[in-house]
């Protein structure tokens, strides 16, 4: 019985892992993570890593697919030509991705030496004695004890990881002033923006931070700019970046330290 | 199963996000490679663990977790700040750091 599910689950996720290096779009990408996320959780299972296996499925193939879902409908990754995978632009690239293909071949050889023709006897068993209980190997009590006095200091510095990453996270992907404020982005300001009585909980004022006087500000600006449509910016414009009409006037600001 | 077989399971997981990285060109699909590069480890990790009966394996399977949770975050952000720049998405082509 544990044969035909492993046979079914290691399957499942060499599948997904071809799917992952495999499809060209990036969604259909994510979609076969997802299963190799599942089937590779089946496995945990199978090696008696119960807890493991519903923080794999929970948080990887819940929380952080989404994310990856997200991501790709928000950018809309540009879809690969077909034959363009392994070819490459130009005879250089060609050789570059065929390399990388014989290299991933040699990493295979190399892992499966050292994993499977080492002296360890035991790596042809089938593990250590297993004995059910309610404390006993991989459960959640298990796991629990072990991180809470063996691996305290390692929870610790994971859990001050994680905030330095979602810190970051905000930082990077946080909405600059100036650099990308196109015609598309001011329409969304609407003259009754200005009507409306201030601090009235709109969902503009929650996710942009738009106050009464940064709508008024805007609304002059785009009015002011409307005849020839791009301020000019001497520093923006030595650039040559590819900016959008914006820089709107007054709120243009240098802090863009990318 | 023996704990072989799922070794060779890992390693082939790991080679395949490793060539994935190595091929593709989407900044997305390099990191969803990389996800299975961590995963493969992951598995290793995991059957080790189950091998001597010890849960030090699979406390470090779940920080593996962490860690890669911190470089969705990173990667992801940093994807979506290239778009909003209006850079091209394309590993190939960001190969100057310039600002």
């Amino acid at each position: 019985m544990s044969a035909v599910l492993f046979f079914i689950a290691g399957f499942g996720a060499i599948a997904g892992a071809v799917g992952v290096v495999m499809l060209r779009d990036p969604f259909y990408a994510v979609l076969a993570l997802v299963g190799h996320l599942l089937a590779l959780a089946v496995l945990f299972l199978l090696l008696r890593a119960e807890f493991v296996a519903a923080v794999q499925v929970v948080v990887y193939a819940g929380a952080v697919m989404v994310l990856y879902v997200f991501v790709v409908a928000y950018v809309g990754g540009r879809e690969e030509p077909v034959g363009d995978l392994l070819r490459g632009r130009g005879p250089a690239g060609a050789q570059l991705r065929l390399g990388a293909a014989i290299l991933g071949g040699a990493l295979l050889v190399e892992l499966l030496i050292a994993l499977l023709g080492t002296g360890l006897k035991a790596v042809g068993g089938e593990g250590a004695p297993y004995a059910p209980g309610p404390h006993a190997y991989g459960t959640p009590a298990y796991i629990g004890e072990l991180l809470l006095t063996k691996f305290l200091i390692v929870f610790e510095v994971a859990s001050f990881l994680l905030t330095v990453a979602a810190v970051g996270a905000v930082v990077l992907a946080r909405r600059r002033i100036g650099l990308e404020e196109d015609e598309e982005e001011r329409e969304r300001l609407t003259p009754l923006d200005l009507l409306r009585p201030r601090e009235s909980g709109t969902m503009a004022e929650g996710v942009g931070g738009v106050s009464y006087e940064a709508a008024l500000a805007r609304a002059q600006s785009a009015a002011e700019s409307m005849p020839d449509g791009r301020p000019s910016d001497p520093g923006r414009a030595s650039s040559g970046e590819p900016v959008g009409a914006g820089a709107g006037a007054g709120s243009a600001s240098e802090g863009d330290g990318w | 199963m023996a704990i072989g077989w799922y070794l060779a399971v890992s390693a082939i997981v790991f080679a395949l996000g490793a060539a994935g990285v190595m091929v593709r060109r989407n900044p997305l699909v390099v990191l969803l490679c990389l996800e299975l590069m961590l995963n493969g480890a992951n598995l290793a990790l995991i059957a080790f663990a189950r091998m001597w009966g010890n849960g030090d394996g699979q406390i470090l399977a779940i920080v593996v977790m962490t860690v890669a949770a911190c470089e969705v975050c990173i990667g992801l952000g940093m994807i979506v700040a290239i778009h909003r720049r209006r850079l091209p998405v394309d590993v190939d082509e960001l190969r100057e750091l310039q600002g």
